[in-house]
């Protein structure tokens, strides 16, 4: 027999599930503890009532001919009180437990400190993908702003690294969910609101956008990084430096600079200064392209480039309809802003 | 129920097996229920939505009072000295359709009438009052809907209220046509009676928004 | 069969069709308009359904394009908003408006004339609704249309504006039929027949009535802010303008939970009805059901923010949104207990009838705990917006309120036609349903729990969905012949169903006592009621109820 518990926690047989049993922070681990005792609950009254059920409808099946009314029986008051308190035991029991983990999950934000090896990150949500603007590290102002792929430091048995996050929206609904780190929280317009992360260990971790959010509600995909401190801290100093300019690549630098790139996207030192779209300084540090959708790569480049609407119909990058020249010029530049 | 609908019956009712093989129990009489008629619970439900749905609008005004970041503001904008005087209009206009039923009820054709048109009368005034209050808003306030959120907002909630009494005075002045052709008389009061309930829920939601819009929000 | 011939009114004359149509479209008699907004019920079934079958269709396997994502979009938007306003509440006032009047021993509606206006205010609804399709495109906002994606910055086009106008539209028939019902009901009893003597299904009427009157509303007034802001450029809900996401999210759920429980009273009604007969047992409990009602009728005005535990509220509000949710289990947990208690010591007969009721005991109890888990907020953080709610709202949607209403159809069925649906389709259609049903909605439950949030037109193949979606498509696919013998089922026994009679089932409320189908004016002799069983009383004579109530 498969355990059922496994095959959901090891997401089935056709690949890696972001399951919310496989937890690996401590706050999807209180939710999953609540889980299972609420399911067990619910599979115990499940089993008695279909019980009770089955063995009337077996039991109590008429049988032949038999013409006579049954015994009429109008109610019973005892037996309607005690089936009223005996849910009602439940409710107050489940009640203590789920208010025990509402207060273990949601906690307020302290503030940034030097030395508390905590992350900051203010999030924004977009049509349909994520800018990510890192705030503060250890207590240190960061500044620096990227997008679809969240990179926090991961925790060790004896460190925790939390990352607090505030969640904004540029323009409808969205919500953040990571199932194997946390539950999930709307960003909406107009409101702040606050999560918080933390990963037991390095490693990649997905999800995607919760809340209907429009046409390419489905490719709004979640990639959280966790690393190791140290490549944490040398990930952050390098998004911080400005982009990449290689002599050898400044015919190309101007390709791109020449469009309408520029209008949308930031590349950091050059004029390139739009803020509507995904922050390309360091797109080559990044393993997906539009938002977890594709491999990062120069093949897939220059299909996005070149048409990104064949790739995700509906996204708010149009397709420019550019010459096979500008194009390849411009992947050649993309792919040296590592 | 007659006889032959009845199937025989398959019974053999265990539990309570008569013992005594006297004749059948003989039912008890009944009783007449005394309460409201079909029509009068039909207008106390639709009142009863109406609730929801002014309700909704109200808590959709106070939702957003005092968040505007650009103006006119409530205060800056509404005159408290028209609205009192339109709200005595409709104030009023309760104490004349209580009095054109009451009338109505004990038969006194005439007077009935005369109160009627009073309601009438102060109804449209109020509606005239709001309209000129309205056009003060637009013109001198610049005060649109697509202004701000007071806007947004005032204008749905005075409106879905103005909106309501128009229909009032349409249904008042139907009733007024009919007395006036001598079809509406004590025995068939009802019409009239259920327009005075409605009557008096409007002015009853007008107290209540006079009180949120230009006492409690200015 | 010569014999009984005579009593089938729907046959013996044969007028030319565009009189009957004429009958039917001027008609004001509330057994015809329970007829019409049945039949209207099951044209939009079968049309939700297909829009079902289209997205399962692309479900079915990862990254598949048999339809672009805006059509995706569209068809969830258009199959949520047809299932909950286009069946299921026009199929639960139909049957309502067919058998009030019957059960209480009236010969109509209190108001016939604004019981038509109350159809034909859906039907147009409807129609508007779906109109958009010919504007370029339904909505694709989904059925809850979460602002401010509904403003004209996000929804171009005037498909919005179709299902905002449509959804007034039938708003207001269904205000109509719900101040009718309360009018009929409180105002045109039978002699005798008290509140506490009304067959169960009529409280549960009383009820939903009065949720349809508090809750309808508010849906109102918010598509009526929602159409400012589209066309008079107001700001309820643009954002950019100061304008409020969250207070539609208030107002839609404050609408949509006391509409989910519109949508299982009058089924809770059914099955009382239903159960009790197919036992030869009387109802147990009857006052405790009735109380249980009112109960779920009032808390369930409280509980609209579990719906919306995402949002970021207090932990306060969380704590108080669970605690009430949760005390919703209790009222239910009444009638079930009660249901059971029924049958227990009966003597179970399972016609197509108590099939289905089977089929609602066994299921609902299932959607009803799976409710339990997502009101457990902090495990809703991760379940909601998942295909775990798709599984819970399918299994109480389908398996409560389909298969409730299934057994009152199927019941009623004869009285309504006076013949019988065929017994040997209705089992197909019932064993279909019940394995299709489990197949289609079982995996969503799992597939939530991995990780797969609702409404994506696609997902990635990397992530272990594959074998749930692939499971829920067959399951779709075993479902559609169901429903399709259904219709076929429900046309084809109009001519060729065993005649019925007046009171097939032996049963015991006052429906029966009259001719299948009833005359236009329903009792020849307006009955006089002495117990909640009035024709137990006149079959057993010498044991009535009313010497026990
Ligand atoms: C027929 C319609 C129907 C019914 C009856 C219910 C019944 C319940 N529902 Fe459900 N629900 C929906 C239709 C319905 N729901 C729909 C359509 C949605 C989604 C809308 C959307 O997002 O598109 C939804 C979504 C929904 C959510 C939001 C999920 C999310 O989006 O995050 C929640 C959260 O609390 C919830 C809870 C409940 C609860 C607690 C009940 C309870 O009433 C259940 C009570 C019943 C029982 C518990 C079983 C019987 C009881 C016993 C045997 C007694 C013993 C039991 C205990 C002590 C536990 N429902
Ligand atoms: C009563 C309500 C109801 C019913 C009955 C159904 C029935 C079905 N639903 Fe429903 N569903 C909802 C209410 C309902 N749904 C709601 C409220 C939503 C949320 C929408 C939103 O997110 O906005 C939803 C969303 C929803 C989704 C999620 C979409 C998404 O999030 O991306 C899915 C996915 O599989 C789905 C599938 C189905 C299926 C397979 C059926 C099947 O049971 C359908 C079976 C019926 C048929 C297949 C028709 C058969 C007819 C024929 C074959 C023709 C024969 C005709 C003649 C002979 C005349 N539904
Ligand atoms: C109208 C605004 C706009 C213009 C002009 C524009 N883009 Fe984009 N671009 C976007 C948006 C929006 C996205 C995010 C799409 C998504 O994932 O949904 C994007 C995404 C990208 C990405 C992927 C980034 C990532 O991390 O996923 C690349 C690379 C890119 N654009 C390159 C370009 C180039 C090169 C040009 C000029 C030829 C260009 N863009 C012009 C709006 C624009
Ligand atoms: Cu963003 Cu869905
Ligand atoms: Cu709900």
């Amino acid at each position: 027999g498969m355990d059922f518990f496994a095959l959901l926690a090891n997401g089935g047989p056709t690949g890696e599930s972001p399951s919310i049993f496989d937890s690996a922070s401590p706050a999807a681990d209180s939710i999953g503890n609540l889980s299972i005792l609420v399911l067990a609950v619910a599979g115990l009254i499940f089993l008695v009532v279909e019980g009770i059920l089955f063995y009337c409808v077996f039991r109590f099946r008429r049988r032949g001919q038999d013409a006579a009314e049954p015994p009429q029986v109008y109610g019973s008051k005892s037996i309607e009180i005690a089936w009223t308190a005996a849910p009602a035991l439940i409710v107050f029991f489940l009640m203590l437990v789920i208010t025990r983990t509402l207060w273990e999950v949601e906690v307020d934000p302290p503030s940034p400190q030097a030395g508390d090896q905590t992350l900051f990150v203010t999030v924004v949500g977009r049509q349909w993908w994520w800018e990510y603007r890192y705030e503060y590290y250890d207590g240190r102002k960061l500044g620096l702003v990227t997008a679809n792929e969240l990179h926090i430091p991961a925790s060790a048995e004896d460190a925790a690294r939390r990352t607090y996050l505030r969640l904004e929206s540029a323009d409808v609904c969205h919500s953040f969910w990571v199932p194997r780190l946390a539950g999930k929280t709307d960003l909406i317009p107009g409101q702040t609101n606050q999560m918080w992360l933390e990963a037991r260990g390095p490693g990649v971790y997905v999800g995607q956008c919760a809340e209907y959010c429009g046409t390419q509600h489905a490719g709004m995909l979640l990639r959280v990084i966790a690393e190791e401190p140290a490549d944490f801290e040398r990930w952050l100093e390098h998004e911080a430096q400005p982009a990449a300019d290689l002599p050898s690549a400044r015919s190309a630098r101007d390709a791109f600079l020449a469009q309408s790139c520029v209008n949308c996207h930031r590349v950091r030192g050059t004029p390139a200064q739009g803020g509507y779209a995904p922050e390309l300084t360091h797109l080559m540090a990044r393993k997906t392209l539009a938002s977890g959708l594709l491999e990062n790569n120069r093949e897939n480049l220059d299909r996005w480039v070149g048409d990104p609407q064949s790739i995700k119909p509906g996204c708010l990058m149009p397709d420019f309809k550019l010459s096979d020249a500008d194009r390849q010029r411009i992947v050649e530049y993309l792919l040296t802003l590592e | 129920m007659s006889e032959e609908s009845i199937p025989p019956t398959r019974s053999a009712h265990a539990l309570r097996q008569r013992t005594d093989e006297g004749p059948p129990p003989i039912p008890p009489a009944i009783s007449p229920e005394q309460t409201l008629g079909a029509a009068q619970w039909g207008m106390l439900a639709f009142l009863l939505s109406e609730v929801a749905f002014f309700s909704t609008l109200i808590v959709a005004y106070l939702s957003f009072l005092g968040k505007d970041k650009i103006g006119p503001t409530p205060s800056e904008a509404l005159s408290l000295s028209l609205v009192i005087v339109t709200t005595a209009c409709l104030l009023a206009s309760s104490v004349t359709v209580h009095l054109a039923t009451h009338a109505l009820a004990s038969g006194r054709q005439r007077q009935f009438c005369l109160w009627w048109l009073a309601t009438i009368v102060l109804g449209v005034a109020f509606l005239a009052g709001t309209g000129y209050e309205w056009r003060e808003l637009i013109e001198r306030h610049h005060l649109t809907i697509s202004r701000n959120l007071f806007g947004t907002t005032y204008y749905t909630l005075v409106g879905f209220h103005g909106l309501h009494v128009t229909l009032g005075v349409i249904a008042m002045l139907v009733v007024l046509a009919l007395a006036a052709r001598r079809a509406v008389s004590g025995q068939n009061a009802l019409a009239a009676q259920l327009t005075g309930w409605y009557w008096h829920f409007v002015d009853g939601v007008w107290i209540v928004v006079f009180t949120v819009v230009y006492v409690a929000g200015r | 069969m010569a014999v009984a011939e005579q009593n089938l009114p729907l046959e013996t004359e044969n007028p030319p069709w565009t009189e009957r149509l004429r009958e039917w479209v001027t008609t004001v008699d509330h057994k015809q308009i329970g007829i019409l907004y049945v039949v209207m019920s099951v044209v939009f079934l079968v049309i939700g359904g297909c829009e079902a079958l289209l997205m399962r269709w692309q479900l079915l396997s990862p990254r598949n394009d048999f339809l672009p994502p805006d059509f995706f979009n569209q068809l969830f938007t258009m199959h949520g908003t047809t299932m909950v306003f286009f069946v299921g509440m026009p199929i639960l006032i139909g049957i309502g408006n067919y058998l009030v009047p019957l059960m209480i021993g009236a010969r109509d509606m209190a108001f016939p004339r604004l019981n038509a206006l109350g159809f034909w205010a859906t039907l147009f609804g409807g129609c508007l609704t779906y109109f958009s399709f010919a504007t370029g495109g339904a909505p694709a906002v989904g059925w809850f249309a979460y602002a401010p994606l509904t403003e004209r910055t996000f929804a171009r086009g005037p498909a919005t504006d179709f299902w905002a106008l449509g959804l007034i539209v039938s708003g207001v028939g269904t205000i109509s039929a719900a101040v009718n019902f309360v009018a009929t009901i409180l105002g045109m009893r039978a002699p005798g027949m008290t509140l506490r003597k009304m067959p169960f299904f009529v409280w549960t009427m009383l009820w939903t009535s009065v949720q349809m009157l508090l809750a309808v509303p508010p849906l109102t007034a918010a598509l009526v802010m929602l159409l400012f802001d589209r066309q008079f450029e107001a700001h309820f809900f643009d954002t950019a303008n100061g304008g409020s996401a969250i207070l539609w999210q208030h107002l839609f759920w404050f609408f949509g939970h006391p509409e989910v429980y519109i949508l299982i009273l009058p089924v809770f009604g059914m099955v009382s009805e239903v159960i009790p007969v197919f036992s030869r047992k009387v109802l147990f409990g009857y006052e405790f059901m009735a109380a249980a009602t009112m109960a779920i009728a009032f808390i369930s005005m409280g509980v609209w923010a579990h719906h919306m535990f995402c949002i970021g509220m207090s932990r306060t509000l969380d704590l108080y949104f669970a605690a009430a949710s949760l005390l919703v289990s209790i009222p239910t947990g009444i009638k079930f207990f009660n249901w059971l208690a029924t049958m227990y010591g009966g003597r179970l007969r399972f016609d197509s009838p108590m099939l289905f009721a089977f089929g609602f005991l066994s299921m609902f109890l299932i959607g009803g705990l799976t409710g339990i888990m997502l009101a457990a907020a902090p495990f809703d953080f991760q379940l909601s917006d998942s295909y775990f709610v798709v599984g819970h709202f399918h299994w109480v949607l389908i398996g409560g309120t389909l298969f409730g209403t299934f057994a009152g159809v199927h019941y009623w069925y004869p009285k309504a036609t006076g013949r019988r649906l065929s017994e040997r389709l209705a089992r197909w259609q019932f064993w279909l349903l019940y394995i299709g049903f489990i197949l289609t909605f079982g995996p969503m439950h799992v597939s939530g729990m991995l990780g797969m949030p609702r409404r994506i037109f696609t997902y990635e193949p990397d992530r272990g969905w594959d074998l749930w979606n692939q499971l829920a498509t067959l399951g779709a696919f075993v479902q559609a012949p169901s429903f399709a013998i259904f219709a076929y089922n429900l046309w084809s026994s109009l001519r060729r169903g065993e005649l019925a009679g007046d009171d097939p089932w032996d049963a015991w409320t006052l429906e029966w006592t009259t001719t299948s189908p009833p005359p236009a004016y329903n009792f020849a002799e307006l009955p006089t009621v002495r117990s909640r069983r009035p024709l137990w009383d006149a079959k057993h004579p010498d044991d009535p109820d009313w010497k026990y109530e």
